[in-house]
């Protein structure tokens, strides 16, 4: 077994979701190498050579893999997939976008947000919003995957050394060009990595009410998220998104505010260790997966419990 | 120009998916079926497009059992002019929809192609990209808004930590996000009247393409289920709780 992982970086560092990902890797068994694309992105293969179970650092340095481009990083992956069985991405926005197209120009299926490997060739993975789960086996002489981070632990970020290689990139396609990026800025941790969460619904009522949460989410050092109908109802950017077509996640606490539980959300966050529901009204199927719900007004308890935190805090 | 766009007959949003007793698939005996959501964004950009007077004609395009001529008939009352059906009763994955969806391209000679980024069912996320690979074209994954130019698109994508835009060439693919649009309601005379709108039913032989499932599923299963826990009364009980009892703060 050789297995290919797909590095998510912004040239400067290694994003987690690669950790989880080598350690889905090492539950197929096999070499591991991961593929740094990127432009002046050493320091990020200096990273990937570190993480523990990797042997092989492959490193695509050129201006038109710079911004990820999925036309240009997908023809350097099919370049490279003779040599591997496995070819892993992590199941992020990056990920998501490059790997089918890696798939399809190798002529194989690909499996997406996997949570379990069965074997070589037989993995688990969350259909229909996650009410069911399906085991799938692949025939193909490539296997082509993308990994849901929360379902593995991340690999630790030191001890090892791999080797670094130098690969030439690929042509550039041509057909496709960067424009512009705007990233939410902010000293939250992200969603995917947060230990916290507070997670507002269609209950928090426009945008601006999002600032309580915001001031409960850093008392706890907790990211910010919604459900879609937040989102859809345009209170908050997409990014914030915690559901089926959103975010998955999984942190040790999720506190739900104003969030009915529809299964579309349940899908993306009913794998938290802890989760805390606060909603007005007391049929909500949120309460149904909460270990500790409160059937109370947000307005008046999320303030309350902001100072409640304080209190906490002084001891 | 002209739009192609890809519609998929999916168990509707509000059902709650059971795993048959035997595990060899879900329960859809009975169960009502739509349009994918993501889809019924991707006609509704493509019809905006026509208004726009930037598309001249739309072809909505599904593959599947017969009764996928109901998901081509919403997109032709939302504002498509024809349909075609690729009719098979074999279980399509998305390595083969991109396959055939390449074919009818082919045919159709499209120069901007939409799809839904992901069907509510499989929950794959898979099928545009793939298209946009076997085509050589460019892609604009999870768009939430798209410019039309001359001979380039720009479309500004939904990633994680904010947004990203892409200039694209023609012929180019996107695959439609939550924010791209709000799709309209149909009213009851463009339901009549897509009636009588043109729809071709072909069969995967016709376009050459081997539609053979390349992933065989073993088991279907529900998960364990997470079970309900305990009623606070107040938001000190509350935060006393996550802190004495969970640890988790």
């Amino acid at each position: 077994m050789s297995i290919l992982v797909i590095a998510e970086h912004d040239n400067a560092a290694l994003k987690a979701a690669t950790l989880n990902t080598i350690t889905a890797a090492t539950r197929i068994g096999g070499d591991i190498a991961v593929l740094v694309a990127g432009h002046n992105c050493g320091a990020v293969a200096q990273a990937a050579a570190q993480v523990a179970g990797v042997k092989k650092v492959l490193v695509a340095d050129a201006p038109h893999y710079a911004n990820q481009l999925a036309e240009n990083v997908a023809a350097l992956v099919v370049g490279l997939a003779g040599g591997y069985t496995h070819i892993l991405a992590p199941a992020t926005a990056a990920g998501k976008n490059t790997l089918p197209r890696v798939a399809a120009l190798l002529d194989v299926a690909q499996l997406s947000d996997v949570i379990k490997m069965e074997s070589a060739d037989t993995f688990v993975r969350p259909i229909y919003a996650g009410n069911v789960l399906a085991t799938v086996q692949s025939s193909d002489k490539i296997k082509v995957m993308t990994v849901r981070g929360t379902a593995f632990p991340a690999a630790a970020a030191t001890g090892g050394s791999a080797a670094i290689e130098t690969v030439a990139p690929a042509a550039d396609a041509g057909v496709s060009s960067f424009v512009s990026q705007q990233l939410t800025k902010s000293d939250r941790p992200e969603l995917t990595a947060a230990k916290i969460i507070v997670s507002g619904g269609r209950g928090m009522g426009n945008g601006e009410n999002f600032k309580l949460l915001e001031d409960v989410a850093d008392k706890l050092g907790a990211a910010v998220g919604a459900s879609r109908a937040a989102v859809d109802a345009g209170f908050v950017p997409n990014d914030y998104q915690v559901g089926q077509t959103g975010k998955v996640v999984a942190p040790e606490l999720y506190i739900a505010v104003g969030i009915s539980g529809a299964i579309q959300h349940l899908a993306g966050m009913k794998d938290s260790k802890v989760i805390a529901a606060i909603n007005k009204d007391e049929e909500a199927p949120i309460f149904q997966v909460a270990d500790y719900g409160l059937v109370a007004d947000l307005f008046v308890a999320v303030p309350e419990m902001s100072k409640e935190l304080d209190k906490l805090k002084a001891g | 120009m002209k739009i192609l766009v890809a519609v998929k007959r999916v168990v509707d949003y509000n059902v709650k998916v059971r795993a048959k007793a035997d595990g060899t698939g879900v329960e859809t005996a009975n169960v009502k079926m739509s349009m994918n959501p993501f889809d019924e964004i991707a006609v509704e950009e493509a019809v905006r497009l026509q208004e726009a007077g930037k598309a001249k004609e739309i072809v909505a395009v599904s593959l599947g059992v017969a009764a996928c001529q109901d998901t081509i008939r919403t997109a032709l009352a939302m504002g498509a002019d024809r349909g075609i059906l690729v009719e098979t009763d074999a279980e399509l994955q998305p390595l083969a929809v991109a396959k055939l969806l390449k074919a009818v391209v082919e045919k159709e000679k499209p120069e901007l192609v939409i799809l839904g980024k992901q069907a509510i069912d499989d929950d794959f996320n898979q099928t545009g990209q793939m298209l946009a690979a076997l085509l050589g074209w460019p892609q604009g994954a999870f768009a939430s808004k798209v410019e039309v130019g001359a001979d380039a698109i720009t479309v500004t994508r939904e990633v994680d930590g904010g947004l990203e835009t892409v200039a694209l060439k023609l012929p180019a693919l996107v695959t439609t996000d939550l924010r791209l649009n709000e799709p309209r309601f149909v009213k009851l005379p463009n339901i009549m009247k897509a009636k009588k709108k043109p729809l071709d039913v072909l069969k995967p032989a016709d376009l050459g393409v081997d539609v053979t499932p390349r992933l065989v599923t073993l088991k279907v299963q529900e998960p364990p289920k997470r079970q309900a826990g305990i009623k606070v009364d107040t938001v000190a009980a509350l935060v006393d709780k996550l802190h004495k009892e969970a640890h988790a703060i």
